[in-house]
């Protein structure tokens, strides 16, 4: 629905009144911006050398390389091995074994209402640190993988189930086997469902690699905590790490939209169901 | 694992200190949400571009990153919330670390908040909105009666999830000083090396309660307020 027939076209006391709702948010904005940048000169927030390391090539260099290459780096492994598992259970929830269906069940469900720092620091004090434990990284990449990857189990389920029945009868006609019509029938159509879904993905493991600050993990806002314990400049640290997430997440927003519109049409993207709530065949029907 | 049992009180604390940032921000959320998302659908353009703006810019942003805007670079800025420890609710007296994680949380949430508003008012049908006008309804009138409560129904399902992901979310606090059950969790299993599995087990258990409480909370308001269509 769109928000314009909610209002008749403004007459003109309207368009008054408009214009001076208009004016009084500018002005709000305007004061509230004012208010900041006085408060920024105020503690002495401006003076060039918080803001110097931002522009010396060097520590650029650090928070692209050591920061924000890592973060991907975190981020893409464990999309990667989040898509495996959520393959694995994602079918394995429509398995019909009960043996096969019900762990699968347990386990994405069980992973899904954990929270991602929990699951850091169990992670990260039973097995990663010490000599022979497998580090911070590893436990990020873990952690996210176990949470993003029951995310997308449900994903997959609601991928494969948005194919029509027709598709899968008519394999099975043909004399295919179970493993047949999954992997050449169903699973190729419902990937092209899915890849918007899965980019969108990205963007919420790319997001929470950001935790991994709370186990000393490498990665964006771990150079950001760097550099302010060095040079005392928090605010300017915290905005400019802010900001280079900003711009990456809103480059792989970008991504998805456009790979939604190439490959699957105006159609709602999938979104994984409620906790609890398995019936995610709503909305669903056919495949273009 | 005896320490735990021993200390059971400790747990429930933390557990009831997760759902005091969870009902604190949960509540206020709602509120900037719902106050962002009109502004979004709101006939002022200017209101809506900045709305949008908001949106856009915390939606983008680490939960991580906000906590560290208001708890290490807020005090650069003078802002340290100590006016707050002032204050008391009856024996609770509220502390700068509640405030400002629920700050946090608020501000974050918020964003998600209006987001499932405004498709919430999106699933109402074009027809709906024509029809109110039709019969002479005036803008108050068609949005009380007839878009409203369409609009309130279908945003439930996608507000259950953004209140799930924040109860999930109130964990950030554990690495701000709260003593919340994450933070509880790693108390205990460094007290108790050998029993982590366990403990982290018990603590995951309580998450999984709480979040199946919201979502059937959520499923009995979707089924009580359902629209024949």
């Amino acid at each position: 629905m769109s928000a314009n027939v909610l209002f008749d076209a403004p007459g003109p006391r309207t368009r008054a009144r408009h214009r001076l709702y208009s004016a009084l948010g500018l002005l709000l904005l305007a004061a509230l911006a004012a208010a900041v940048i006085l408060r920024f000169a105020d503690r002495g927030q401006f003076e060039y050398r918080l803001w110097e390391p931002f522009v010396t090539p060097e520590f650029d260099r650090a928070l692209l390389v050591d920061g924000l290459l890592k973060t991907l780096q975190m981020a893409a492994l464990s999309i990667l091995f989040a898509v495996v598992f959520g393959l694995l259970f994602g079918v394995g929830k429509l398995s019909e074994h009960r043996l096969l269906r019900w762990p699968s069940w347990l386990v994405v469900e069980f992973f899904r209402a954990v929270p991602v720092l929990l699951m850091m620091y169990f992670l990260y004090f039973a097995y990663g640190v010490g000599a022979d434990g497998i580090g911070a990284y590893w436990c990020v990449v873990i952690a996210l993988t176990v949470y993003n990857g029951a995310v997308l189990a449900e994903v997959f389920r609601a991928g494969i189930a948005a194919v029509p029945r027709g598709q899968a009868e008519a394999a099975y006609a043909l004399g295919m086997r179970k493993s047949q019509v999954m992997n050449i029938v169903l699973l190729p159509q419902a990937v092209k469902i899915m890849l918007p879904s899965i980019i969108s993905q990205c963007v919420v493991a790319l997001k929470d690699t950001s935790l991994g600050f709370a186990i000393g993990a490498p990665g964006l806002t771990a150079v950001g905590k760097q550099m302010y314990g060095e040079f005392q400049n928090q605010v300017q640290a915290a905005l400019v790490v802010a900001a280079i997430y900003i711009v990456v997440n809103l480059m792989l927003t970008w991504v998805a939209t456009w790979v939604q519109r190439k490959y699957v049409g105006e159609r709602k993207p999938l979104e994984p169901a409620a906790f609890g709530l398995t019936d995610a065949d709503t909305g669903l029907s056919t495949i273009r | 694992m005896d320490d735990v049992i021993a200390n059971f009180d400790l747990v429930l604390k933390a557990f009831g200190l997760t759902m005091g940032l969870f009902l604190v921000s949960g509540v206020a959320s709602l509120l900037l949400g719902a106050l962002l998302a009109s502004m979004r659908v709101g006939p002022v353009a200017v209101l809506a571009r900045a709305a949008s703006l908001y949106v856009t810019i915390v939606r983008n942003t680490p939960l991580l990153m906000i906590f560290i805007f208001m708890a290490i670079a807020g005090p650069r800025l003078g802002f340290t919330f100590k006016a707050v420890e002032d204050l008391s609710v009856g024996d609770w007296s509220v502390s700068a670390f509640f405030f400002r994680s629920c700050l946090a949380l608020t501000l974050y949430t918020s964003a998600f908040v209006c987001e499932a508003l405004r498709s919430g008012i999106n699933a109402v049908p074009l027809g709906q909105a024509e029809a109110a006008r039709t019969i002479g309804l005036t803008f108050v009138g068609s949005m009380r009666t007839v878009i409203l409560p369409q609009a309130i129904r279908a945003a439930v399902p996608p507000l259950t999830s953004v209140q799930i992901a924040l109860l999930k979310n109130t964990s950030v606090a554990a690495a701000f000083g709260m003593l919340e059950a994450t933070a509880r969790m790693k108390f205990f299993s460094n007290r108790n090396g050998d029993d982590r599995v366990l403990i982290f087990l018990t603590f995951a258990v309580g998450y999984v309660i709480l979040v199946e409480l919201v979502s059937a909370v959520g499923a009995v308001l979707e089924r009580r307020w359902a629209v024949s269509r």
